[in-house]
C-alpha cells in the first residue's frame, strides 16, 4: 500500500503505542496481540499525529537525529504500517 | 519435578483472568473444566487487583477478562479501571449477552480497550439452541453498541459440525456487524467439547470446504476486517505450539485463584497448581512445581526428545496428550510422528459414524446440573 504524500498520517485509534519498561522497548497493542518495535520504528510512529504528512515526518526525523537520507527507509516502514492498519490516512 | 531449573525463565506477557465460572449460557464446547461447579469460590476485588499489580510488575501487558461470563462480576468496571492505571491492554472476552448500553459506556470510561463477543451461529434458532438460552438477537444488538462506542470488536464464532455449513453466512454476519476482527475458532477438544466430540467434530471434507470459503472471503475483505483462523489440529500433521511453550508467556488465574500454565491444566494430574491466596505471582511463575513442570525439553519422551521440530511446537499440547492417551508426557497424538496417531483417526471415525447413525447422542450442555455429574 502506498502513502498519499498530500494527506496527514495518524496512528490508528484501534491500536495503542506504549513504552514497556519490562521489555525496554515500545510496543503496539491491539486486540489480543502485540508487536515489538525497534527504536527507529517507534520514533516514526510517534510522529504520526494526524497533522504531519510523510514529508514533514521525514523532515522531523532528519532534524531530530541530525542526519539525512532516511527517505527510503521511512517510506518503506510507513507502507508496512499502513498495510498492517497501525496508521491511517483520511 | 519434570522441568529443568537451569532455564532462563521469560516473564509472563499474557494474563488471562477467569473472573468467574458463572455463565448464563450453556455452550456444549465450553473450555471450562467439567467439574467447574465444584470450584465456586471466587477471588475478591482486592485479590484481583493484587494479582493484576503483581503480574504487571513482572511484564504482563495483555489482559484477558474472561470466565464463565465476566459480566456477572459487578466489580468488572473497578477491575478494568485498575488494569488501565497499570497500563494493561484489556480485552473483555464475553458472550455479550445482557451487556447494557450503560455498562458499555461505563467500561469505556473505566478504560477498557477491546470487547470480544461470541456468537454461536449465523441463524437465530441454531445460535439459541447451542447457547441453551435465547440470546442471538440481544447479542447482535450488543455488537452494534460496541461499535457505537468506538471499541475495536472481535467477533468470535466457535466452529463445529453443527454450524460449519453456515460458514458463508457467518462471514456475512461479521461484515454486517462491523467486526474489526473475526475469530473463526475451530473447536479444540477439551473440557465440554471433549465430552461432546462425537457430535461436534466435522469431517475433513467439511473443514476443507469451510476453510476455502473463509480464505476467499479473507482476500475480499482485506484492509477492512482481519480474520484469525484457529486451525482444527485433528486434521493437521503437526501439533500446535501450545501456549507458545509452557510457562513462557501465558498465565491463567482461575476464578478461585488457582494459577494455571494453560486454562486446561487443571485436568492434568499431580501438578499441584498453586493459588494466588498463598503465593505471589512472582513465586508462582518462577518457583512453583506447576509452572516448571513442562518448561524446556528435559521432560520429553521420544520421538519429541530427538525431534528437530521440538523448539517449534514443544511436543504439542500436554492436555491433549493426557486426555487422549492418558500420558501427559507423550507426544501430542496429533503429530504424525506419534505412535498414537491412531487415537486421532479413531476419534475422527467415531464422530463420522455418529453423524451417519440414526440415533445421534444428544449434546451435553454446560450447566451446573451436568457439571455435578463429573
Amino acid at each position: 500500500m502506498k502513502i498519499n504524500p498530500n494527506l496527514p498520517i495518524s496512528f490508528s485509534p484501534m491500536h495503542r503505542l506504549q513504552w514497556e519498561e519490562a521489555q525496554n522497548r515500545d510496543v503496539i497493542l491491539y486486540p489480543e496481540g502485540m508487536v515489538e518495535l525497534n527504536h527507529s520504528s517507534a520514533e516514526i510512529l510517534k510522529l504520526c499525529d494526524g497533522k504531519r504528512t510523510i514529508e514533514q515526518i521525514i523532515y522531523e526525523l532528519h532534524r531530530k537525529f541530525s542526519t539525512t537520507g532516511l527517505e527510503k527507509d521511512i517510506t518503506h516502514f510507513l507502507e508496512i504500517a499502513l498495510q498492517n492498519g497501525w496508521i491511517k490516512q483520511p | 519435578m519434570a522441568g529443568s531449573n537451569n532455564l532462563r525463565i521469560t516473564p509472563p506477557r499474557w494474563l488471562l483472568a477467569e473472573l468467574t465460572y458463572k455463565c448464563p449460557l450453556q455452550c456444549p464446547y465450553c473450555s471450562n473444566p467439567l467439574d467447574y461447579a465444584a470450584h465456586s469460590n471466587e477471588l475478591s476485588t482486592e485479590d484481583w487487583k493484587r494479582v493484576l499489580t503483581q503480574a504487571r510488575k513482572m511484564g504482563a501487558v495483555q489482559l484477558g477478562l474472561s470466565g464463565g461470563e465476566p459480566l456477572t462480576r459487578l466489580d468488572l468496571e473497578e477491575i478494568v479501571h485498575h488494569a488501565k492505571q497499570l497500563g494493561y491492554y484489556s480485552n473483555l472476552i464475553t458472550s455479550g449477552y445482557g451487556l447494557s448500553e450503560g455498562r458499555i459506556e461505563a467500561l469505556k470510561e473505566a478504560g477498557l480497550d477491546h470487547i470480544q463477543i461470541s456468537i454461536q451461529a449465523s441463524s437465530e434458532d441454531l445460535s439459541d439452541h447451542l447457547a441453551g438460552t435465547k440470546s442471538f438477537e440481544n447479542k447482535k444488538k450488543v455488537a452494534h453498541l460496541v461499535k457505537k462506542y468506538g471499541y475495536p470488536m472481535v467477533l468470535c464464532v466457535v466452529i463445529h459440525r453443527e454450524n460449519i455449513h453456515q460458514m458463508a453466512d457467518i462471514l456475512a454476519m461479521a461484515e454486517e456487524l462491523g467486526a474489526d476482527y473475526l475469530e473463526l475458532a475451530n473447536t479444540q477438544y477439551y473440557g465440554w467439547a471433549h465430552v461432546n466430540r462425537d457430535a461436534l467434530l466435522p469431517t475433513k471434507e467439511q473443514f476443507a470446504e469451510a476453510e476455502a470459503i473463509a480464505q476467499a472471503f479473507k482476500e475480499k475483505i482485506a484492509g477492512k476486517m482481519k480474520i484469525y483462523y484457529v486451525v482444527p489440529d485433528f486434521y493437521e500433521g503437526r501439533p500446535k505450539a501450545c501456549m507458545n511453550g509452557w510457562g513462557t508467556t501465558f498465565l491463567t488465574i482461575a476464578p478461585d485463584g488457582v494459577a494455571l500454565p494453560c486454562h486446561s491444566a487443571r485436568e492434568l494430574p499431580g501438578l499441584d497448581c498453586p493459588n494466588v491466596n498463598d503465593f505471589s505471582i512472582e513465586e508462582i511463575w518462577t518457583n512453583s512445581k506447576a509452572f516448571n513442570f513442562f518448561r524446556g525439553f528435559e521432560w520429553m519422551q521420544e520421538p519429541c526428545r530427538s525431534c528437530d521440530e521440538k523448539e517449534k511446537d514443544f511436543g504439542g499440547c500436554r492436555c491433549q496428550a493426557y486426555l487422549l492417551s492418558g500420558d501427559m508426557y507423550a507426544t501430542d497424538p496429533v503429530c504424525s510422528k506419534s505412535s498414537q496417531r491412531h487415537l486421532i483417526e479413531d476419534a475422527i471415525t467415531s464422530a463420522k459414524n455418529t453423524a451417519l447413525s440414526d440415533n445421534e447422542k444428544p449434546l451435553i450442555f454446560r450447566n451446573s446440573k451436568n457439571s455435578k455429574l463429573f
